[in-house]
């Protein structure tokens, strides 16, 4: 063996990685149904986290939307008259970093909130109308940062006409908080899912490897190293973790296919364009590789666990 | 190429199957083993390739003392064994090809080799037309001389058969020893564990016999006839 040159050994040990490689699928593809199965448990297990994650992404994609669009409510002295509101609303839709201006004046807010809090009545025994006239600034896009909507707010306060300038960010910091929750969620969930994963590709594993017990003790009486032996089921876990995380894909964006209408009639009704993205290159891509790893790892685990249980004698 | 000092094997529960065995088979020499079933003969062929191991005593094999080769190695000392069983030990969902040829993968010899290899192994047990067949569509026989193809096609210096002519009819087996003694004749040792006493006395080689896990005869019929 000593003859033999290192490009050649190498040569050869390719070769028969290959030749396992497309051997241990060949074995797998004569039981297609029980392939089927073992690759739908772990694509089920892995599409949920990934279903999960790429919603997530589009929840911070919409809410990245509404990040931008930071809207200030100016609530004007009750001394500032109809006229002298819409005058300042015109003054202020000349500024480069506001881009729409609505105006709600006193008598339309009052109308507004008989009709929709259902205290009308109690409004109409109040002599005088409570309610404040109101501007609402939506800023430009490329003004909507938060320091930019800050100093913003800063100059608005200042005017003598304004009694009250809010901007109306609170809920959006609890979104994110709750989205932070759901995110450290999902990561906790896909913990255990691959945890699942591992168990399921060892216990497969672990009777693949009883009923080839008997090829077993022959290679290891004819001078079979372990990893020799190891070689075909490490190879049978990879293939079971590829298509597991093919049908994973499978599922993942076939359920993005069907929430799609739906999502966008909602959005519609918000008077939104909206479409649910897609699993992206690289969601997809860490699917495959986690899908395969989780398939290797498992099969390394049953192996290692059983292969010295079987010995010859 | 093969030496027992005071080798013991007591399996546990206390049973000894092998009590203070002491023997040497030259290199190149031919050796059978005899006695009752139960009397050690598998036991200490099962030292010899490291299936079990020494409880005292020493066994070395081509100058190496077993009780040193750590697990890891033992796959590496069995390429330099062949071994040949009753049941053959062949994988029915192999050719017999690919059966023969599993030696050589293992050991990871370049392809092209293994064919020419594997032909001349067949050739030598004359089955050289079932290569490309199912093991189960061979007789007993057929499928005993695959197991011995597959034992040398390694060139193993060291082969051991453990009672390769059991099932067999006893032309088959006359056919089966001739085919060991041409390996004897190229300097591969061969010892050969068979209670078929009938057969042995008719072939001139050496005979280890044990009783009860003790080596109770040690006779070589070719050194008496040169003291003769």
């Amino acid at each position: 063996m000593s003859k033999l040159t290192i490009a050649t050994r190498s040569q050869t040990l390719l070769l028969r990685h290959l030749q396992v490689f497309f051997y241990s699928l060949g074995q797998l593809s004569r039981h297609p149904l029980s392939l089927f199965m073992t690759a739908a448990v772990i694509g089920i297990a892995l599409a949920l986290p990934t279903g999960l994650h790429v919603l997530l992404q589009n929840a911070q994609q919409i809410s990245g939307r509404w990040d931008g669009s930071a809207q200030i409510s100016l609530f004007l002295k009750k001394s500032v008259t109809d006229r002298q509101a819409r005058n300042l609303a015109r003054q202020l839709r000349q500024r480069d970093e506001i881009a729409r201006v609505s105006y709600i004046s006193r008598e339309q807010a009052l109308k507004e909130f008989q009709q929709q809090s259902g205290f009308g009545d109690a409004l109409k025994a109040l002599k005088k109308n409570p309610l404040p006239s109101v501007l609402i600034i939506q800023p430009t896009l490329a003004h909507s940062k938060p320091e930019q909507t800050a100093l913003l707010l800063g100059q608005l306060r200042r005017d003598i006409r304004v009694d009250v300038a809010q901007l109306d960010m609170q809920w959006l910091k609890r979104l994110y908080a709750i989205m932070d929750i759901i995110r450290r969620g999902v990561l906790v969930l896909a913990g255990l899912l691959a945890l699942a994963v591992l168990l399921v590709v060892g216990n497969t594993i672990r009777l693949a490897i009883q009923n080839r017990r008997n090829e077993i003790v022959v290679m290891k009486l004819i001078g079979g190293t372990d990893a020799f032996i190891r070689r075909p089921f490490l190879y049978t876990g990879f293939w079971y973790g590829f298509f597991g995380a093919i049908l994973a894909f499978i599922m993942v964006y076939t359920a993005l296919l069907l929430l799609n209408g739906p999502v966008e009639k909602l959005a519609m009704l918000y008077h939104n364009r909206f479409e649910l993205s897609r699993l992206d290159l690289g969601t997809a891509l860490v699917l495959l590789v986690s899908g395969v790893m989780l398939g290797l790892v498992g099969s390394w685990l049953a192996v290692g666990r059983h292969l010295r249980d079987i010995e010859p004698g | 190429m093969i030496r027992f000092s005071h080798a013991c094997k007591r399996y546990p529960g206390g049973y000894d199957a092998l009590n203070q065995v002491n023997f040497h088979i030259p290199r190149g020499q031919m050796a059978f083993l005899t006695g009752h079933s139960g009397a050690g003969k598998s036991t200490l062929l099962k030292l010899i390739a490291l299936l079990e191991r020494a409880s005292r005593g020493q066994v070395f094999v081509n100058g190496r003392n077993l009780a040193k080769i750590s697990r890891k190695r033992i796959p590496f000392f069995r390429r330099n064994i062949g071994i040949i069983f009753q049941d053959h030990q062949l994988l029915f969902d192999r050719t017999v090809f690919d059966n023969v040829a599993l030696p050589l993968i293992i050991a990871g010899l370049p392809q092209r080799d293994i064919g020419k290899r594997v032909r001349a192994a067949l050739d030598k047990v004359s089955l050289l037309k079932k290569e490309k067949v199912y093991p189960i569509t061979l007789s007993g026989g057929e499928q005993q001389r695959v197991g011995i193809a597959r034992a040398v096609v390694n060139k193993p210096p060291l082969l051991l058969a453990d009672e390769p002519t059991g099932n067999l009819d006893p032309e088959l087996s006359r056919e089966v020893m001739h085919i060991f003694e041409d390996f004897s004749q190229v300097g591969v040792t061969v010892l050969v564990a068979s209670h078929d006493l009938d057969l042995i006395s008719q072939l001139p080689y050496r005979r280890l016999s044990l009783k009860d896990g003790r080596l109770i005869a040690d006779t070589d019929p070719s050194t008496q006839a040169l003291a003769g």
